[in-house]
């Protein structure tokens, strides 16, 4: 090798500063089985077989357009929401299968929260932001709702820059808080996944160190999967990595092995920044 | 060739002048300039004739005997009978429209062959000349609606099925329903995708996420809708001339099936019926101030309306 990629350097101080991979021995959470989904006559995933384990945080990365955000939205069945979709295989989470028709698909969203590349905050107040859900989902009691606002807060790290302006416009918060305020949102249902669609591909490095802080906070509790496209971080961040290239699943393993010795050639010209 | 040190090489001297934008700026000045120089002979014309003439006897007054003697004159009756009209109007034309809005930027397929007749439908209403209207509620809410209603209720004589306020107020409804559909639709559409995905991801209902996020977020260009609904409908007197404008009422109207008198009716009559038009004129002037200012009162109703739902939605409470 002529040159060494100034990605693979970074990338292994990243890797180097954590513990080895956790939750190996977690049971598995979401499973897939052949999944195929078509955009009408376009293959976006292609026969995708695996499984996620529970509690730990898993990176999806790859070249735009390879099918990762799609996969990130068949779990919670966004995908319900585009024209001309269709899916073959099965998504099972916890064994069962989410597109199923007895599923309610309120109820699957209430277990699989979602955070987007882009912080859409409500224009409501940041109590309600963080209320919203859970009105939905019944709770009226106030005591009870200030209760959980103050609790998602505190757990997504904003509740210190905000408790004194609770009842003022979200839209005033910084592109860090509102997604922050976005994770919030997600986690005041109590969900038992939070998949996140590169939550912090629109902050700068400051806020996204916050976000990546908050998610290794969260995966105590929390099953996450993390679509990026920052190396670095899904070396940082996850447990588990995940590489799709044109709609199929390349290679899936520990970080530390898909960061270090990969299996496949692709994987390795991606993960050192040859391509992609 | 340039000698270096040269002062004033005229490198940066204008090639070739920019005469097309020179012209049409002044084009632009001058079609501003005359469309503002018209409004202010109309306004000029009316506040100057007509100012003098109102008076709080002529405003808060009905009309006795003959109402084309300055002295008799009054246009309570036509001022309470458009603002009836025009209100009655928003409230049957808001509800609709929005509830049609919704359904073309919510629920229907943009492209299904439905949704474009739909679409076709409401454009081409907006097409439709005032007149034709007024003989479609005519011959629609008078005799079909409200003739039907009469022999329901096995009533002996004619009460719905002639023309009468709720009449006009419906007609001009159908005739700002485009209006309002558009000023609706465009602000449904202007609002950002995410925050849908964002209400859907949580786990609302399609239901919960117009109710709760769409719609509070559209209620601003709902109002817009409504300011020009009520804008188009105010001056309007061909839909109204069959379904429900009177010549001539000696009370106010109290009821939906009572006819009313209107100001801009009155305009007509008292331009073309008069047997003495120069001892009419001050009249005429006044009723055509009194009619833009209800107008104009009637807009700023709506135009607060929406100041303070904005105001709301930035402090958010």
């Amino acid at each position: 090798m002529a040159e060494l990629p100034v990605t693979k350097i970074s990338v292994a101080s990243a890797l180097a500063g954590r513990s080895p991979a956790t939750g190996q021995g977690n049971p598995m959470l979401i499973e897939t089985e052949a999944l195929s989904l078509y955009y009408g006559q376009a293959q976006a995933l292609k026969q995708i077989t695996f499984g996620i384990r529970e509690k730990v945080v898993t990176a999806f990365i790859g070249p735009s357009g390879c099918g990762k955000s799609t996969l990130l939205r068949c779990f919670n069945r966004m995908n319900d929401l585009i024209d001309n979709v269709r899916i073959e295989g099965a998504v099972r989470i916890g064994g069962e299968d989410i597109n199923d028709r007895s599923v309610n698909v309120i109820a699957l969203r209430k277990e699989v929260g979602m955070v987007f590349q882009r912080s859409n905050p409500f224009p409501k107040s940041i109590y309600e932001n963080v209320a919203y859900a859970l009105r939905l989902h019944g709770m009226r009691n106030k005591t009870e709702l200030d209760g959980m606002v103050e609790q998602s807060l505190r757990q997504s790290a904003l509740w210190e820059e905000v408790k004194d302006r609770l009842q003022t416009s979200a839209l005033g918060l910084s592109g860090g808080q509102q997604q922050r305020l976005c994770i919030a949102r997600a986690i005041a249902i109590k969900p038992q996944i939070i998949l996140m669609d590169e939550p912090a591909s629109a902050l700068d490095p400051l806020a996204t160190a916050r976000i990546e802080d908050l998610i290794l906070e969260l995966k105590r509790e929390y099953t996450i999967i993390i679509v990026t496209h920052n190396m670095q971080q899904a070396a940082r961040m996850s447990d588990y990595t995940a590489f799709f290239y044109l709609g199929e699943l390349i290679e899936y393993g520990a970080t530390a092995k898909i960061f270090t010795s990969p299996a496949r050639k692709q994987t390795e010209d991606y993960v050192t920044g040859r391509f992609g | 060739m340039r000698e270096a040190g040269s002062k004033g090489s005229g490198r940066f001297r204008a090639a070739r002048l920019d005469l097309g934008s020179f012209f049409f700026s002044g084009l632009t000045g001058l079609a501003t300039f005359i469309i503002l120089a018209m409004l202010a002979v109309i306004l000029g014309n009316i506040i100057g004739q007509g100012g003098s003439q109102l008076s709080w006897r002529f405003i808060s007054g009905g009309t006795r005997h003959d109402m084309f003697d300055v002295q008799q004159a009054g246009v309570l009756p036509m001022i309470v009978g458009t603002a009836m009209r025009v209100i009655l109007m928003t409230i049957f034309v808001l509800p609709v429209g929005v509830i049609t809005a919704i359904y073309l930027t919510e629920y229907a397929h943009p492209t299904s062959i439905f949704t474009r007749i739909i679409r076709s439908a409401v454009n081409n209403l907006a097409g439709v000349a005032s007149i034709v209207f007024g003989l479609f509620g005519l011959g629609f809410f008078i005799n079909f609606l409200g003739r039907n209603i009469d022999a329901a209720l096995h009533r002996t004589e004619t009460l719905w099925g002639q023309p009468a306020l709720v009449w006009a107020s419906l007609t001009l409804a159908v005739m700002t329903l485009p209006v309002v559909i558009v000023a609706t639709e465009e602000s449904l559409k202007a609002i950002p995708p995410g925050l849908r995905e964002a209400s859907l991801a949580l786990g609302a209902t399609k239901f919960e996420t117009i109710r709760k996020i769409i719609f509070p977020q559209a209620l601003p260009g709902i109002m817009t809708g409504a300011i020009l609904a009520i804008s188009r409908a105010a001056g309007e007197v061909a839909p109204i001339l069959f379904t429900g404008a009177a010549y001539y009422m000696a009370g106010l109207p109290h009821r939906l099936t009572d006819q009313f008198m209107d100001l801009g009716y009155h305009v007509f009559i008292l331009s073309t019926q008069s047997p003495d038009i120069e001892k009419t004129r001050p009249i005429l002037y006044a009723t055509v101030l009194v009619l833009l200012l209800l107008t104009f009162a009637l807009n700023l109703v709506a135009i607060f309306v929406r100041a303070r739902i904005r105001k709301k939605m930035r402090l958010m409470h």
